[in-house]
């Protein structure tokens, strides 16, 4: 299957948004080559805007733009524009509710080798606690692309989460279509539902088609919104499947698995297990081989819903 | 300055001291001392020199203005009130339920509000997000930001000031209120931003140094900030906090405290005494 990183998505998505967007503004923080943003700055040097190493300044510069009426995104490594930036993107950005879109790279532990100061597996939680801030994690190019082009027609603070490590690209570009807030069901199944965001999308699916040779039917849900989650189908799962395993490249404490909670635990309770970075810090290795040793993995995902199933 | 322009400048400001007064004293809460500092700056910028229109407080081209020093939003109220951007009457509701009025500034919730502030140190980025738009689109509106001589000390001001200096922000004009006292103290005791003027020359800002009470001297610094280009300009306002009050000025117990009923009567007395003298 062929593979991308959702960063050169976004940067790529930028570009393309740019040719009918005439008032779209990109700020980054001295991370351009990066994030990726550095491709729409080669395309529209005029409309690209470093802001050197000053994150806090970025959000704000991107609130300010905002209430000119241009669209503005503003990015930097995950790390950086949650984490840095956190009270100044609810202050300045989330609580006039102004339209920036925030374009957070890096995020989690696939970052690799620079290691747990640049590993963000808190951003999700960050943002979600901000009133009127809608927050996606898109799992791979072609919902990537579509996320940024659909946001740019929405009106409000978003935060838009994209990955360093490449990540393999199982959407059809020419069927798939972004809708804010709807999950996405992949595989069928009723005897345990597998929900998962971001680069653990694609492990999902594996782990589920793995389980299926062991008689195990796992139905495999995409949640590419976090916020606002999709209640209606995390529910139907929960009825139907009575178990749900959840899995992110994020902290188990205040991610996918915890908004999954707050559904279920209120509407239709049934046990669900937890698969993330376990309230702890990340460190230095190959992408590849750290989320094997986190359990971000279809293996792990498999072995987990084994155990969690009883089989 | 024109005699009777600076006569209708003070009258005004006067009026906008009551209105912080007022406020305050019904909210009994806020922030009276450096609302009472400000009071003369923002009289001029929305008396004399903005290009705003209460009936359209939204208006594309209009002249910004972003109260980086948020929790001196009772002078900002007063004032848009007394420009009539929603009635003087208002002004009681401050910090109440349901007021529009909160206890810092929101942008969209009060007309003539342009950006939401209270978190010390953003504001300014703002200022400069809205400076470097215009400069994007060739807009010709100018954008002023006011800061605290306290909140300088907020390391996101100093990221702005070298981004404004960068992007030779010649349309964004921020004033520091130098009154020289912050919540636990003198500012020169707390943590010292002194030299001001010579942090932002360093930084690549055109500075200039004023009373912040003396009408002439505003309208000077303006003139002067209008023949500046490709750099931002700072006018740093040596100015008094509680000014206009006898029992607050210069009175680090007046930043963050309400006035009783006494004070109050006191208070009130003193400013319409001010101001019968003025419209004699």
């Amino acid at each position: 299957m062929e593979k991308k990183a959702t960063r050169e998505s976004y940067g790529e998505a930028l570009v393309e948004l740019a040719k009918k967007r005439e008032d779209l503004v990109v700020l980054d923080a001295d991370l351009a080559a990066a994030t990726k943003t550095g491709t729409f700055k080669k395309a529209y040097p005029d409309r690209f805007f470093d802001c050197g190493i000053a994150e806090a300044n970025m959000m704000g510069v991107a609130a300010g733009i905002a209430t000119t009426g241009k669209l503005v995104f503003a990015s930097s490594f995950a790390m950086f524009a949650a984490g840095r930036a956190y009270e100044i993107i609810r202050n300045s950005i989330g609580y006039p509710h102004l339209n920036v879109k925030i374009g957070a790279t890096h995020a989690g532990i696939s970052v690799g080798e620079d290691g747990a100061t640049h590993q963000c597996n808190e951003d999700i939680a960050l943002m979600c606690t901000i009133p009127g801030m809608t927050v996606i994690n898109p799992a791979d190019d072609v919902e990537a692309k579509a996320a940024v082009l659909a946001m740019a027609d929405f009106e409000g603070p978003t935060y838009m989460r994209f990955g360093r490590l490449a990540a393999p690209i199982f959407n059809d570009k020419d069927t798939y279509k972004f809708e804010l807030g709807k999950g996405i069901q992949l595989r069928d199944g009723d005897d345990v539902t597998i929900i998962a965001t971001g680069l653990m999308v694609a492990e999902a699916m594996q782990a589920s088609d793995e389980l299926r040779e062991s008689g195990i039917n796992a139905r495999v849900i995409n949640i590419h919104t976090i916020k606002p989650i999709d209640r209606d189908i995390i529910l139907k799962a929960a009825k139907e499947t009575g178990k749900i395993i959840t899995v992110e490249e994020h902290s188990v404490i205040g991610g996918l698995g915890s908004a999954v909670c707050d559904v279920v635990s209120e509407l239709c309770p049934v046990p669900v297990k937890k698969i993330g970075v376990n309230d702890t810090f990340g460190y230095s290795g190959p992408a590849v081989d750290l989320l094997k040793e986190f359990g971000l993995c279809a293996s792990n995902i498999v072995a987990v819903t084994k155990e969690f199933l009883g089989k | 300055m024109d005699a009777t322009l600076k006569k209708q400048m003070e009258i005004t400001a006067t009026k906008v001291r009551m209105g912080i007064i007022e406020g305050v004293y019904n909210a009994k809460s806020g922030h009276p001392g450096g609302s009472l500092s400000v009071a003369d700056m923002l009289t001029y910028l929305y008396f004399a020199k903005m290009n705003v229109d209460p009936a359209n407080p939204l208006m594309a081209e209009r002249d910004r203005l972003v109260l980086s020093k948020g929790h001196t939003a009772p002078a900002l109220y007063s004032v848009l009130a007394q420009r009539g951007f929603f009635p003087e009457e208002e002004l009681k509701t401050l910090r109440h339920i349901g007021s529009k009025l909160q206890g810092h500034p929101v942008y969209k919730k009060v007309p003539g509000v342009d950006m939401s502030t209270g978190s010390l140190g953003q504001g300014i980025s703002a200022a400069c997000g809205m400076a470097l738009s215009g400069k994007i689109s060739d807009d010709y509106y100018k954008v002023y930001a006011v800061l605290g001589d306290g909140e300088i000390q907020e390391g996101q001001v100093w990221e702005a000031a070298m981004f404004a200096a960068h992007y030779q922000l010649d349309n964004l004009i921020a004033i520091v209120d130098n009154n020289g006292l912050q919540i636990d103290g003198r500012v020169s005791e707390v943590m010292s931003p002194y030299p001001i003027d010579e942090k932002f020359r360093a930084f690549g800002w055109y500075v200039i140094t004023i009373d912040a009470h003396d009408f002439n001297q505003i309208e000077k610094a303006f003139e002067e900030a209008e023949r500046v280009v490709n750099q931002p300009v700072v006018i740093i306002q040596k100015s008094i906090k509680g000014k206009g009050v006898s029992f607050m000025e210069d009175n680090v117990s007046w930043h963050g405290a309400a006035p009783n009923e006494e004070q109050y009567n006191k208070a009130m007395e003193e400013l319409k005494a001010h101001l019968a003298e003025l419209e004699k």
